[in-house]
């Protein structure tokens, strides 16, 4: 008898051997809307059913209605723990669209924004394996630093979790001086504790014996299922859209790929930990670089797509004209196809994009990394215990959002 | 170097007339081919050792109403892991019988992927081991995201689209 099969046995069967347990979808383990309905033999899952949509809002039908720069708050809350990466996502597809070259000043701005996102995104990641095994305390270490990175969000663009940062072309407003002494303080104060963080796990052995070996996969597999991101470098295949595609003048930094070699949780947890020290060399090399670019540069000249000053709408005609046809949706946009890809949290956040030169998409598709390894999580815990499932979950850093968009 | 010209002399010189519409949108090279041939399309990109489109990125459904006969597309896209050399490949179905061959014995990826494409669209992936709703509850009995259906609940007066609507 096959393993599905027993699944869907009656309750009460007597050819039935097994215990189905269902986990989810409001478990507290789970940080997430995830339904897995587990089969299991004692304390040995045999096989595991996801089931997800429970949070579905339809986001590819709506960006069908929407227009182009009111998509971006859609693309937020996808993977809310990185929302800027989203953000940046889209409006790079969008200035890809309508061919727009942009100045290398907003491009730095942006992988520091993008960059900070990923600290934020693998510390809420690497902190709650921590919680899962056991260990609350470098969750509390490593979280006031995630609020500080908000901070910077919030100086820059005025909200902190679901960003909706940038404009198609740049920012909306300068980056405030305040906005970069809080990010050098930031820079100035995190590494004392990532690495106090760092010293709390990696050797850990309890942490280690919670986590090495559990819930491998092979890079063959991986790739198979599509893994891409942290989840697929941590098997040894060393593929970041930042390297293989540069996009935002990624091309010009120096910064490695950390890659794992067994794919477990362990490595995972370790190629975060590493991302993290990358991210912060990067932010420190295009904090370098804009000091010797105009100060006052943070969109691009494209005028019949990023919105005018507002002084400048109520003064003068041309600022008028420019805002009228943006909001009303007259500007002319390129039909095309074009797929672009940005190196997210969790790996190759696409946006396929369809456009008929209409004022809406004709027809967008976010290729969603979560949605597409999550598939891979029943042969990933098949055979291992209830308690490295919940492990696995966590350092796969499974967002429900992305998972359902 | 795995150029688009190379890719495109290979394919034209194993599968000639099959596979045509060669476009370069943005760099990537797209191409079409019959409904029956994706697999063998597929198979070839993946297991010739100069191609190695091993990867299978993204995998989607599109619809054209207008497009009498093929209203349907799927769109698939590869990835030369080592070269990061994409390429996308459409199959186009009508909408009356949308028969395509499943991916998922060649890529894992596209299992979840053709549920979805089936979900929102009703793309009927032959061969398919697990082919039912992943987002929409099991009992919807409409393909959410084909064109004619409006994003808007149709009962709404209260809501005039002829200003702001497509």
């Amino acid at each position: 008898m096959s393993q599905k099969q027993n699944i869907q046995l009656p309750e009460g069967s007597l050819g039935k051997q097994t215990t189905t347990l269902n986990l989810g979808p409001t478990h507290p383990a789970t940080h997430g809307v995830f339904q897995n309905i587990l089969e299991m033999d004692g304390e040995r899952i045999i096989d595991a059913v996801p089931t997800v949509g429970f949070i579905h809002r339809a986001f590819e039908k709506l960006a069908e209605h929407k227009p182009y720069y009111q998509i971006t708050p859609l693309t937020d809350r996808l993977n809310y723990c990185s929302s800027p990466i989203n953000n940046m996502g889209w409006h790079m597809t969008v200035e890809k669209l309508i061919h727009a070259e942009l100045p290398k000043r907003v491009e730095y701005l942006r992988v520091i924004i993008m960059e900070l996102a990923r600290i934020a995104d693998h510390l809420v990641c690497n902190s709650v394996i921590g919680v899962d095994t056991g260990a609350f305390t470098g969750f509390i270490y490593v979280f006031e630093f995630r609020e500080k990175i908000y901070e910077v969000f919030e100086e820059v663009c005025g909200s902190r979790l679901t960003t909706n940062i940038g404009r198609i072309g740049g920012f909306e407003r300068n980056f405030s001086d305040l906005a970069f002494q809080k990010l050098q303080h930031f820079m100035d104060t995190f590494p004392k504790a990532m690495r106090e963080f760092e010293t709390l796990f990696n050797r850990n052995r309890i942490f280690m014996e919670r986590t090495m070996g559990v819930g491998g996969i092979a890079a063959e597999r991986a790739l198979n299922y599509g893994f891409t991101g942290p989840n697929l470098r941590a098997t040894g295949i060393d593929y970041d859209i930042r390297t293989a595609h540069p996009y935002s003048g990624y091309q010009d930094f120096d910064f490695a790929v950390p890659v794992g070699t067994t794919g477990d949780v362990y490595d995972r947890y370790l190629v975060r930990n590493a991302e993290i020290w990358e991210s912060m060399s990067i932010i420190k090399q295009a904090l370098e670089k804009i000091k010797d670019l105009d100060p006052t540069v943070f969109h691009a000249d494209l005028p019949n797509f990023y919105l005018p000053d507002k002084a400048d709408v109520y003064t003068k005609m041309e600022a008028l004209i420019y805002h009228f046809k943006i909001v009303m949706g007259e500007t002319e946009i390129p039909a095309g196809e074009l797929y672009h890809a940005v190196e997210g949290g969790n790996g190759e956040l696409g946006f396929y994009l369809i456009s008929d030169g209409g004022r809406t998409p004709y027809r967008l598709h976010f290729r969603r990394p979560c949605f597409i390894y999550y598939q891979a999580y029943p042969e990933i815990i098949r055979g291992s215990m209830l308690s490295d499932a919940v492990v696995t979950m966590s350092s796969l850093n499974l967002i429900a959002g992305e998972i359902d968009g | 170097m795995l150029t688009n010209e190379i890719i495109k002399q290979r394919l034209t010189d194993k599968f000639g007339e099959q596979v045509r519409h060669f476009e370069e949108p943005y760099g990537m090279l797209t191409f079409e081919t019959d409904r029956d041939n994706n697999l063998k399309v597929m198979t070839f990109l993946k297991e010739d050792e100069e191609l190695g489109f091993t990867y299978l990125n993204d995998l989607t459904a599109v619809h054209y109403p207008d497009n009498t006969g093929q209203e349907l597309a799927v769109v698939y896209m590869l990835q030369n892991i080592r070269t990061s050399t994409r390429v996308r490949l459409k199959v186009f179905t009508d909408i009356t019988q949308p028969d395509v061959f499943t991916a998922s014995g060649l890529f894992a990826t596209s299992n979840w992927l053709e549920r979805e494409a089936y979900d929102f669209y009703g793309v009927n992936f032959v061969g398919h081991p697990n082919l039912i709703r992943i987002m929409n509850v099991d009992e919807m009995d409409y393909f959410p995201q084909r064109k004619e259906y409006p994003v808007e609940e149709q009962t709404r007066i209260d809501k005039d689209d002829a200003m702001f609507g497509r």
